[in-house]
């Protein structure tokens, strides 16, 4: 089954270190398709070489149907890339509550659940927002699917978000009078709230990690290919999150944890994404590119700036502060980059055209050489 | 019901969903040997499923003017033209006036915008081929300003008449019904949260419109890129393969309205038996580039419901070389996802366990 005569096989050369990303078909300069005869092509559109970037893939080449996406990119909106960034405050705040709450630090314990409350209430208006059909949001309750993400995600939240619910409610119990039966409730808010909070922060790091999943759980190359990644990219983003809220709202000599957390998930999320960015060959290079590489790069740069001054700031209360802010706005900057890099490698017959050619060609030749080696 | 090849593996996917009595699995062979890109699939399909319209579209890249497959689009007739000898090697135009077929200022039709497709992401809007059009340094070599207006028309002349009667090219046109694959292994139904899409007792895959919330789930995690959400609706739409049809005994719409039987209806296993006996008889006549797509069920998507016959690589189509349903690899995400999830735990009561004394 070989090809038509190589006029037509003689693809084109795709620089994959070319700084700019080629623009979907319909931006393409038109010139350099409509006379293509069925092959795709990513020009070079000059623009800067990246300094110090790995320049280690190989020139692609390829063909496609005049340089149309094959798969169809994610019709999501970017409600989606902000319920990953808050669905994973929300888990890194409740785990930080739990923890504040068991070794007695009061105003860290309210800032992580006011946080996880306020988070869990943005994260169900993203998400129900993006549907196309919003009033059918419950159909999603109709079942539970493990071959879906989503459905898992679905139960996950809601389990997550009735115990983050009541743990935040928990936190009226100052307000209530000390008497009569609203004083009975005064009293037994503490313990319920413990308990609450406890399942919360069980079901917190499924909630953090099962974005993951979704996202690699599809066709996208850059995300599919990241599959072993990502969770530790989006636990530790999550940490580093949840930390950040904590190291704003909570007093120093209560914050000790939360600094620690801030380091911890912001090692946990520069090694993972560090291994998406540069592990993945081809696949890897949506996210050095265009608007997620800088997306990735702020990233970097806010978490790392966050993480030293979580350290550094542990008496100062403004450093720790905006710390927090800098960890908050990293891990947000993480969530969109890594959103992007998925829309863009979608939009490019590129990423899912080569990696197959290659995984074709290498089964194909495995297939063949015993044939060579026998006679 | 469920074996150890339901996520990935050849399967019958009606009994592993749960059909006890299932009749045998329907699908299509599209046989793009004699598909004569005439649209009369696009048209019934349209026609017999109330698919709405998707705008009239000049997209500037060959005479495939719907671009591929959308929420209002369930078959599209791909069309590329290539400069390389049809299929029997006789070269076609032996003794007939040499020259390029056209010029690329011929080629260049009448398109400034296209209208919306209605669809997301549907099909992208076509290239300003006017301004296109104004970047080509004519034949001639003179400078563009004192040269024929571009007035956006087509070429009216007949091939060898203009331009250097040596350069003949000689070239060929592929054309070929596209269509949702009805995956042994769908990747839009192992994802899809609320139960929307389902696989019949045919062995087909359907949406559910009155279940469907628009979650989008489906789109992405298509390998072909086949479903796709229609904006105004909001809901994901795509081949049903005719299942009211089909309950009926009826042959689906755009097989039935094929006149060359390109499209071909029937049972998969007898249709793929045909298939072998096509691609075989072609290589005999000397068409060495056939080669089945999608019939093997030991491929990436445990094969597929609607297979092809091409005569060039997958990706020339739009098709993709190798898909693999994505769920193949959903239990080592699991795994990855548990041991991150473990981890941030264990961070986390380190981190509180060592301020606490």
């Amino acid at each position: 089954m070989s090809g038509p005569p190589d006029e037509t096989t003689a693809a084109h050369e795709v620089d994959p270190q070319a700084d700019r990303q080629a623009p979907p078909a319909e931006a393409r300069p038109h010139e350099a398709q409509m006379w293509s005869q069925g092959r795709g092509r990513s020009r070079r559109r000059g623009g800067r070489r990246p300094g110090g970037e790995e320049l280690n893939v190989p020139p692609a080449e390829f063909r496609s149907y005049y340089g149309r996406p094959i798969i169809k990119p994610p019709v999501w909106h970017h409600d989606i890339a902000a319920y990953l960034f808050t669905g994973g405050l929300a888990a890194g705040s409740s785990l930080i509550a739990a923890g504040a709450d068991v070794t007695g630090r009061p105003a860290l314990r309210r800032a992580g659940r006011l946080t996880s409350m306020g988070a869990l209430l943005a994260s169900t208006y993203f998400l129900i927002n993006d549907l196309g059909r919003p009033e059918r949001f419950h159909h999603m309750l109709r079942v539970a699917k493990v071959t879906s993400p989503m459905s898992m995600g679905t139960w996950i939240l809601s389990a997550y978000g009735g115990a983050a619910g009541v743990a935040a409610v928990a936190e009226a119990a100052p307000l209530l009078p000390e008497r009569g039966l609203l004083g009975l409730v005064r009293k037994m808010l503490p313990f319920t709230g413990r308990a609450a909070g406890l399942a919360a922060a069980a079901a917190a790091p499924a909630l953090a990690t099962y974005t993951a999943v979704l996202l690699a759980d599809t066709a996208v190359p850059s995300w599919h290919e990241a599959y072993p990644d990502l969770p530790f990219v989006f636990a530790g983003s999550a940490l580093a999150a949840g930390a950040g809220a904590g190291l704003i709202a909570a007093p120093v000599a209560e914050t000790g944890p939360a600094r620690r957390l801030a380091v911890a998930g912001a090692a946990v999320e520069l090694t993972a994404i560090h291994r998406v960015e540069h592990g993945m060959g081809l696949v890897s290079e949506p996210y050095r590119k265009d608007r997620a590489g800088h997306l990735l790069r702020t990233a970097r740069t806010l978490t790392m700036l966050g993480a030293a001054g979580a350290v550094v700031g542990r008496r100062s209360r403004l450093v720790s502060a905006v710390s927090g802010a800098a960890l908050l706005a990293g891990s947000l900057a993480t969530r969109f980059g890594v959103y992007e890099a998925g829309m863009a490698s979608a939009r490019d017959p590129k990423y899912t055209v080569v990696p197959q050619r290659e995984r074709l060609e290498a089964r194909e030749s495995l297939a063949h050489e015993p044939k060579v080696q026998s006679p | 019901m469920v074996s150890g090849n339901s996520l990935y593996g050849p399967l019958d996917p009606a009994p592993d969903a749960g059909y006890t009595d299932a009749p045998p699995r329907k699908g299509f062979f599209t046989d793009t040997s004699v598909c004569i890109g005439c649209k009369a699939c696009e048209v019934a399909c349209k026609e017999w499923n109330a698919v709405p319209m998707d705008g009239l579209n000049l997209l500037g890249m060959s005479y495939d003017n719907t671009g591929g497959l959308t929420a209002n689009s369930w078959r599209a007739v791909h069309f590329i033209e290539q400069p390389v000898p049809a299929g029997r090697r006789t070269p076609p135009f032996e003794h007939t006036p040499t020259g390029p077929t056209g010029t690329h200022d011929q080629a260049v039709v009448a398109a400034g915008t296209v209208q919306d497709t209605g669809t997301e992401p549907g099909v992208g809007p076509a290239p300003d081929v006017l301004a296109a059009a104004r970047t080509i340094t004519p034949a001639g070599g003179t400078s563009p300003g004192s040269d024929p207006q571009f007035l956006g028309m087509p070429g009216v002349d007949l091939p060898g008449r203009i331009g250097d009667p040596g350069n003949r090219t000689d070239f060929r046109w592929l054309m070929m019904s596209n269509v949702c694959k009805h995956c042994t292994h769908a990747g839009c139904l192992d994802v899809c949260p609320t139960g929307s899409l389902f696989r019949t007792e045919f062995g087909t895959v359907v949406v559910q419109e009155d279940i469907c919330n628009g979650c989008g789930y489906c789109i992405p995690a298509c390998p072909y890129g086949v479903i796709d959400q229609r904006k105004d609706d909001g809901r994901a739409w795509k081949c049903t393969l005719c299942y009211d049809r089909l309950g009926e005994g009826q042959t689906p719409a755009c097989a039935q309205a094929c006149p060359t039987q390109s499209i071909q209806y029937g049972d998969l296993d007898e249709l793929r038996t045909r298939a072998q006996e096509r691609v075989e008889r072609l290589h005999e006549v000397g068409v060495p580039e056939a080669r089945l797509y999608g019939h093997d069920p030991d491929d990436g998507v445990g094969g597929d419901g609607a297979f092809f016959l091409l005569l060039d690589e997958p990706e020339v189509y739009g098709l993709p070389p190798d898909p693999i349903v994505t769920t193949r690899d959903l239990p080592q995400m699991y795994k990855r996802m548990g041991l991150a999830a473990a981890a941030m735990a264990a961070v986390a009561v380190a981190a509180f366990a060592r301020g606490t004394r």
